[in-house]
């Protein structure tokens, strides 16, 4: 793997895999990520159990916390980060999220919509009579 | 000729042009890069049972709702597990990338036993559901959520038995380059189920029960 790595500062890098960090300073990253994953999860849970906040914010609080602990796992466990050597790992990511977002927000938007102009079930029923 | 094409791609290498290349990625790379690809497809799937258990998340037939059903201590205990595995999945692959015969199996073994006692919890959780008359056929939530998490637990399934593969992969054959790939390939893959159960504890346990 060094070789790999000193035949050019700008080969890329596998998703999950390093640039030539020492042992000491890997399994610090792990705990640094191990750590600010645990903070985010114990947040959620307290967050989702509390009279403290206003309690309309709870969910888009419990979104955001999970948003940003995938971020923590991503970066801290899988290795994507934004540098040159990642690209194409964070272009494969970006297209993912794009459909990932149009088949969640799609659907919740458009059945949303179905369910606010479907006529109630009891007047279908009488229509079927 | 080709003597003429290899000097002039020299010179273009002295200059230090962008635009030389190196000829194909390492293996590694490609193989890497391949299964990310797998792996992102994976979440576009799973993101379709998110989107259908956020759309059928009130229609409970008159059955149980998530806040009758779900135990968050239970949730919070599965949490802690997948995140602690992943965690020695990730030492693991340290100790592998340092040749370490003796720290890889261990960092394995403790990947594996906290997958299992993820999988007993879930396991005895869906069994109390279907006990109290809460199955998967009993509403469309619970079709949606036993379908979403028991998705899920399927791949965690499968990940132990990757994990032990390669446990008695690297046993009998040793680091070798392509078994090396596979471990990329099941760290990866171990990592990304941590993602999605962040996504599964926070839409169906968190918001589910809040709903």
């Amino acid at each position: 793997m060094s070789e790999l790595h000193g035949v050019s500062h700008q080969a890329d890098l596998a998703p999950g895999d390093e640039g030539g960090v020492s042992v000491k300073y890997r399994v610090l990253g792990y705990l640094v990520g191990l750590a600010l994953a645990i903070l985010l999860t114990a947040t959620s849970f307290f967050v989702a159990g509390t009279n403290l906040v206003w309690q309309p914010s709870i969910p888009v609080a419990i979104i955001v916390l999970a948003i940003a602990q995938m971020g923590v796992h991503l970066v801290f466990f899988l290795h994507i980060t934004t540098g040159a050597d990642n690209t194409n790992n964070v272009m494969a990511l970006a297209f993912g999220l794009l459909i990932i977002f149009l088949v969640i927000g799609g659907s919740l938007w458009i059945m949303d919509h179905m369910n606010q102009n479907m006529m109630p079930m009891d007047q279908i029923m009488q229509m079927q009579r | 000729m080709a003597a003429g094409a290899l000097a002039h791609g020299h010179d273009a290498d002295v200059i230090g042009l962008d635009a030389v290349h190196h000829g194909p990625a390492p293996k590694r790379i490609v193989t890497g890069f391949g299964f990310w690809i797998f792996l992102l497809s994976d979440m576009v799937m799973f993101s379709c049972f998110f989107a259908a258990y956020a759309v059928l998340l009130g229609q409970t037939a008159g059955g149980p709702s998530g806040a009758q059903l779900f135990n968050l201590g239970n949730v919070a205990i599965e949490t802690g597990c997948l995140l602690l595995s992943s965690f020695a999945c990730g030492m693991a692959s340290i100790a592998a990338e340092e040749r370490s015969h003796r720290w890889f199996q261990i960092a394995m073994a403790v990947t594996c036993v906290l997958g299992l006692a993820f999988l007993a919890i879930e396991f005895r959780e869906f069994a109390d559901l279907v006990a109290r008359g809460a199955g998967p056929s009993r509403s469309a939530f619970l079709s949606a959520f036993f379908t979403l998490v028991g998705c899920h637990g399927l791949h965690v399934s499968a990940g132990i038995l990757w994990l032990l593969t390669m446990m008695a992969q690297v046993f009998a054959k040793g680091f070798r380059a392509d078994i090396l790939r596979r471990l990329l390939c099941f760290a990866l893959f171990w990592h990304a189920l941590d993602i999605i159960w962040v996504a599964v504890f926070s839409v169906v346990y968190l918001l589910g029960s809040a709903v």
